[in-house]
């Protein structure tokens, strides 16, 4: 695939850039109002059609804070005129979040250099955090450079991946991927540790299947994988094993 | 008055949405509100043949969407209630023919003329549960009580709040008590603790409901079925009446949901 690079906006009256690449196009949305930025965006698709009739698009939109329903509407419009909207890149994490919840993407295949950089000087590399309090529910993934609090349940399909630690304030019962880039010494906590899979650095661990008792095989375990009696507990690397204790005072390493 | 405009959804097939909406359609009407159904499934339509309605169709969603004909001639006139309406899907066309912006403004212009609008969404989380999501005021989510459903039904409800229509109220199909109670299917409190929204209607297996989908009279319409009275209680429910869930385990429950039905009486 050829490399194009068309900056077709006349750039002094709309901030916004236009570029070709293997991944489809990337537009760069600069300061103004989002309302009028996101006008001229469709004026200039409806003005070139063809160029963008199929077209894949993933937008840049800077440090803009976005609502989901902000982000729908444009995706919505876009594909209107017969273009996906499929990543939207951004330094603000609501607005990465609220990219994830609608299914888009928020990186772009290549890592692009000056972002990743960007974030690690934000402080040391596992220093920052991310807090969520909802509840994460299936179809839901997020990929953060640091660690991740989660009040709420961290449900079954839906997938969190920190180069640090996570703790989760409920049920975890889906996917968490601590320490993804090697780290260790991570560790993940919940209030109830029931995941599908867990994986700290290169360690996986998978939760037995509950057995039930009597003629039926407990469905409902399977499904929530309830414990009885959840207590918390927190998971680490030891011996080269991920292991589970429960998570007290005591144990903080 | 203006209309309330309510999507039945679910994230997986063969749920229950078509049939739920068409028996809370028929049992909104047969409280005397006027109710319009659209079916948003363009392209493998059925809400007309759950309704019994699927002979009469001329116009379609499509036809209004595109300008071939008014809302007015689209608006199938269900022949056992006077109050009930259908607006069909196409069956010629797919999801695309349709946007988001067209349901909205569809359902803006009926809001007027009418009291529920009620949105049966095809399966799926692309184009077409956006097209029945985007002019919702509140959105069902309807599950069975099985994994693989309660998993579709918490990624919608993630779609759902992420599109900030949540939040979400749920109906659990098709809940078998003797399944429940030998441990062999998830109970209600199973499928809540994991989905945590509010519960709005549990509607027991009935066979009744397979007879009644296939001869086109929704079970609703025949007052004594179990299914029939747990979908009239989510209806009235939706109005905003405050109606006890039916005891599906104990049949004395069950007469004495009855009785209660029968008492306040003046339908």
């Amino acid at each position: 695939m050829k490399q194009a690079d068309i900056a077709m906006t006349e750039r002094g009256r709309t901030p916004l850039q236009i570029k070709g690449n293997r991944d489809g196009l990337l537009v760069t949305i600069g300061d103004g109002e989002w309302d009028d930025l996101q006008r001229s965006l469709i004026e200039h698709v409806e003005g070139n059609a063809g160029f963008f009739q199929g077209a894949r698009l993933a937008l840049d939109v800077g440090n803009r804070v976005l609502h989901a329903a902000e982000l729908g509407a444009l995706r919505d419009v876009l594909s209107d005129h017969s273009i996906t909207l499929w990543a939207v890149l951004s330094n603000a994490p609501s607005t990465e979040q609220n990219a994830q919840a609608l299914g888009l993407a928020t990186r772009l295949p290549v890592l692009r250099q000056g972002r990743s950089a960007h974030v690690q000087d934000a402080g040391q590399v596992g220093e920052n955090a991310v807090m969520l309090q909802r509840t994460l529910r299936s179809g839901f993934k997020l990929s953060y450079q640091g660690h991740v609090i989660v009040l709420g349940d961290v449900n079954p399909g839906a997938e969190i991946v920190a180069s640090g630690s996570v703790v989760v304030w409920g049920r975890l019962r889906g996917v968490v991927h601590a320490g993804a880039q090697g780290d260790e010494n991570a560790t993940v906590c919940a209030l109830d540790m029931s995941p599908t899979q867990l994986r700290i650095a290169e360690k996986i661990a998978i939760t037995p299947t509950p057995k039930g008792k009597g003629t039926g095989f407990g469905v409902g375990r399977v499904l929530s994988m309830r414990h009885s009696q959840p207590q918390p507990e927190m998971a680490r690397i030891r011996d080269g094993r991920v292991v589970v204790e429960p998570w007290t005072v005591k144990a903080k390493s | 008055m203006a209309a309330k405009v309510i999507t039945v959804t679910s994230g997986k097939g063969g749920v229950g949405k078509t049939t739920t909406t068409a028996n809370l359609a028929v049992a909104l009407a047969m409280d005397g509100s006027k109710v319009v159904c659209i079916d948003g499934d363009i392209g493998l339509r059925n809400l007309d043949v759950v309704l019994g309605l699927e002979n009469r169709i001329v116009y379609d969603l499509v036809d209004v969407i595109e300008g071939r004909c008014r809302v007015r001639q689209a608006m199938i006139r269900d022949k056992r209630l006077p109050e009930l309406f259908l607006i069909p899907a196409a069956q010629t066309r797919d999801k695309s023919a349709v946007s988001p912006s067209d349901m909205v403004r569809l359902c803006d212009e009926l809001r007027n003329e009418c009291d529920y609008i009620l949105i049966d969404s095809p399966a799926g989380i692309e184009r077409g549960f956006r097209n029945a999501l985007a002019p919702a005021d509140m959105v069902l989510v309807v599950t069975n009580p099985e994994v693989s459903a309660v998993r579709d039904a918490d990624r919608i409800i993630g779609l759902i709040e992420a599109e900030e229509k949540g939040p979400a109220r749920l109906i659990i199909n098709r809940m078998n008590p003797a399944l429940v109670r030998r441990g062999d299917m998830l109970s209600s409190e199973d499928v809540l603790e994991l989905l945590a929204v509010e519960l709005i209607g549990v509607v027991p297996e009935d066979e009744s409901v397979v007879v009644s989908t296939n001869r086109g009279q929704p079970v609703v319409l025949d007052g004594k079925t179990r299914a029939g009275l747990a979908f009239k209680d989510i209806a009235r429910r939706l109005t905003g009446e405050k109606v006890p869930f039916m005891n599906l385990e104990e049949k004395e429950g069950l007469f004495g949901r009855i009785g209660r039905l029968i008492r306040p009486g003046g339908d």
